[in-house]
């Protein structure tokens, strides 16, 4: 295959806190490539949305710490580039979709202010960025995530919306202007479950449309195995297992993925799922060697001194556990 | 849209409001000691005459029967006769309000231009020096009394380095321009009088600065806050990722919502340099209305008193309004919200 739209590399991410730094991201490595879509799962707080933020380099600022790593597209490295080249990356390469699509627009400015900037500021030609041409592509772009009546919708505030219609609008938002990537995270996380349907099939839709590639941020398996085509999952900072979404599903290996998937209720009954007990650590002081080592059945000495990294099994299903 | 039952709505609240507060006053000023007809006719005036103006002004009424004559005068537009200057409340107050009012909204200038400005340099330079800088000027700025920046300009301005008039509102020797509006500004500028609104616009400066620098700064403060508060806000975050240049992420993104705490607070601050304008006034010796009423309170000159009281009341519930029409322009949640 030929080389990943963006490969990401032992990322680590901290926070300054007035306790120390909080080291959430502990060496994540992910890739994706052209066309392809991929699920990033884990539970809250594991650092899934904290990784895709650094990829737009949209973390908070005079928070965040990077001290090692590199997100790399197209073989450049993000992190290190100047203002001129992220912002082409973020103009013309890669865009976001938010999880909470009430707080990612705007509540002041109309539909239509907010998008004519997004397509006047992505580097269009003189030519390309007359405003009739600007409300074309708006139009074109509402029409495209299904809301009638584009016209009244750039005039509406969002406010005026239902949470699907602005999760569509962020939808049209992110692809309005020509993207390689797309990064979604969770994005029908704090709508109804129909309506989270709707728009996990019209994001489906549209990046197989436009040939783009696809980062689906979700914690549930579910969406993944709905949308995805491999499945990176994710435990506090570390990515614990990579596998095609059918081998995964099919072969489950590290001890997390397998507590993941019995927390799923399932429609034959059986009771309550099983789940996994206690919660994400304290990345103020992340337990040493497997960050996972404290929530483990299969924990052993090993696990609480060494921490284990990916290794591959065959067939691109990486693991990185000792016990498998 | 429901703008216009909004507006009448809020027009008939404030006759209430002016209703309670004429009361207020009215007995505030009556329940102080101090026998108004004695204090307007001076010590040596015989009582018979301090009686006779008792009764005309119905001070040997019960307060229930003044109050009753006090507002049926003011219903009719007569707000009756000062006891000072011996003319016309009315008069004094349409004499007077001009060049007040003319100040405070030069003032009002200076705080929404420079509180906007200082507040949005120091969100964007959060924890630079530009951003300590405006801190330290703020804590200063705000912990000065006006009046104490009014002694300081026209020593500076007045005596060490006269660049710049420090007192009144035009030089000697200057034709003031009809009165239409009172404002010299405004009436030179319709009569076309150049050379007086320029006049007129470099006296205005020194007060109206000193006026306005403590607001300046508390709104800086209160932008700068909001502004830094939505800089977490994933919206903005989603207009970095769009790649949207900063500049405009901050003067429109980020400005219009921080400014809605702004605006409320900016409204009450400006509406209270009328009444605050005193010491100011005295100061720089100009002719305006907050000088009037303390002169006023001074004396126990009743009706003055009410009259200013009344107006300062007016000018506050205008304001008000004007500031909640502001806000419902900057935040469409609230305009639409249904119930404005």
């Amino acid at each position: 295959m030929s080389n990943p739209v963006l490969e990401i590399k032992n990322l680590h991410v901290w926070y300054r806190t007035y306790g120390g730094y909080s080291r959430v991201l502990d060496g994540v490595n992910l890739h994706v490539y052209k066309g392809e879509k991929v699920g990033l799962v884990g539970e809250a707080g594991c650092g899934k949305t904290t990784t895709m933020r650094s990829v737009l380099r949209i973390l908070p600022e005079g928070q965040a710490h990077i001290p090692e790593g590199q997100i790399l597209y197209h073989g450049n490295d993000i992190l290190k580039m100047k203002p001129r080249e992220l912002q082409q990356v973020r103009t013309r390469g890669i865009s976001m979709i938010f999880q909470e699509p009430a707080a990612a627009l705007n509540p002041v400015f109309t539909v239509g202010t907010q998008m004519f900037d997004v397509i006047k500021y992505s580097g269009l030609s003189k030519e390309e960025s007359r405003k009739d041409n600007i409300k074309r592509l708006a139009i074109q772009a509402i029409k495209e995530v299904y809301i009638p009546d584009p016209e009244r919708i750039l005039n509406c505030y969002p406010n005026q919306l239902s949470g699907g219609m602005k999760q569509r609008i962020c939808i049209a938002m992110a692809i309005v202007t020509a993207r390689e990537l797309l990064i979604a995270d969770e994005p029908g996380t704090s709508l109804d479950v129909t309506i989270q349907d709707q728009v996990h099939r019209l994001l489906r839709g549209l990046v197989e449309k436009k040939e783009m590639s696809l980062i689906m941020i979700t914690h549930s398996l579910g969406v993944a195995r709905e949308l995805t085509d491999r499945i990176y999952v994710m435990y506090a900072g570390n990515i614990v297992e990579v596998a095609r979404t059918s081998d995964l599903f099919a072969n489950p290996l590290h001890p997390y993925t397998l507590g993941l998937l019995s927390s799923v209720p399932k429609l034959t009954g059986g009771g309550v799922a099983e789940g996994i007990y206690g919660r994400i650590p304290d990345y103020l002081r992340p337990p040493g060697g497997c960050r996972f080592h404290p929530r483990c059945p299969r924990a052993v000495q090993r696990c609480r001194e060494e921490k284990p990294l990916l290794r591959d099994l065959g067939d691109g299903h990486q693991v990185a556990c000792f016990q498998v | 849209m429901k703008l216009h039952s909004y507006l009448l709505r809020r027009l008939l609240l404030s006759i209430f409001v002016l209703v309670g507060l004429s009361i207020v006053i009215f007995i505030i000023a009556r329940v102080v000691p101090g026998d108004p007809a004695r204090m307007a006719l001076g010590p040596r005036a015989p009582q018979f005459a301090v009686d006779a103006l008792r009764e005309e002004m119905h001070l040997d009424k019960p307060l229930v029967a003044q109050y009753y004559y006090w507002i049926k005068g003011v219903a009719t537009g007569d707000l009756g006769r000062s006891l000072v200057t011996k003319r016309g409340v009315l008069e004094d107050i349409m004499e007077f309000l001009p060049a007040t009012m003319e100040l405070v909204m030069v003032s009002a200038i200076f705080v929404i231009v420079f509180s906007i400005l200082f507040g949005a340099l120091a969100a964007r330079y959060k924890d630079k020096w530009v951003d300590s800088v405006i801190r330290i000027m703020a804590y200063t700025g705000v912990a000065v009394p006006s009046f104490v920046l009014a002694v300081l300009f026209v020593l500076i301005f007045g005596y060490l380095w006269p660049v710049i008039p420090a007192l009144g509102r035009l030089s000697a020797g200057v034709q003031p321009p009809v009165s239409i509006t009172g404002l010299l500004t405004i009436d030179s500028l319709l009569t076309g009088d150049f050379p007086v609104f320029w006049d007129a616009l470099k006296h205005l400066f020194l007060p109206a600065l000193a006026l306005a620098i403590g607001p300046i700064f508390q709104e800086a403060r209160i932008i700068r806050s909001a502004m830094t508060d939505n800089m977490g806000k994933d919206y903005v975050a989603a207009a970095v990722g769009y790649g949207i240049p900063n500049h405009i992420i901050m003067g429109k993104y980020l400005l219009k919502p921080s400014l809605i705490p702004a605006v409320s607070v900016m409204g009450l601050d400006i509406a209270s340099l009328m009444g605050n304008a005193f010491l100011v006034e005295v100061i720089f010796n100009w002719p305006g209305i907050s000088r009037y009423g303390m002169e006023a309170m001074l004396r126990k000159d009743l009706n003055a008193i009410s009259a200013v009281i009344i107006v300062f009341g007016l000018i506050f519930v205008l304001v008000n309004i004007l500031v909640d029409l502001i806000v419902a322009y900057l935040d469409p949640r609230i305009r639409l919200g249904g119930k404005l």
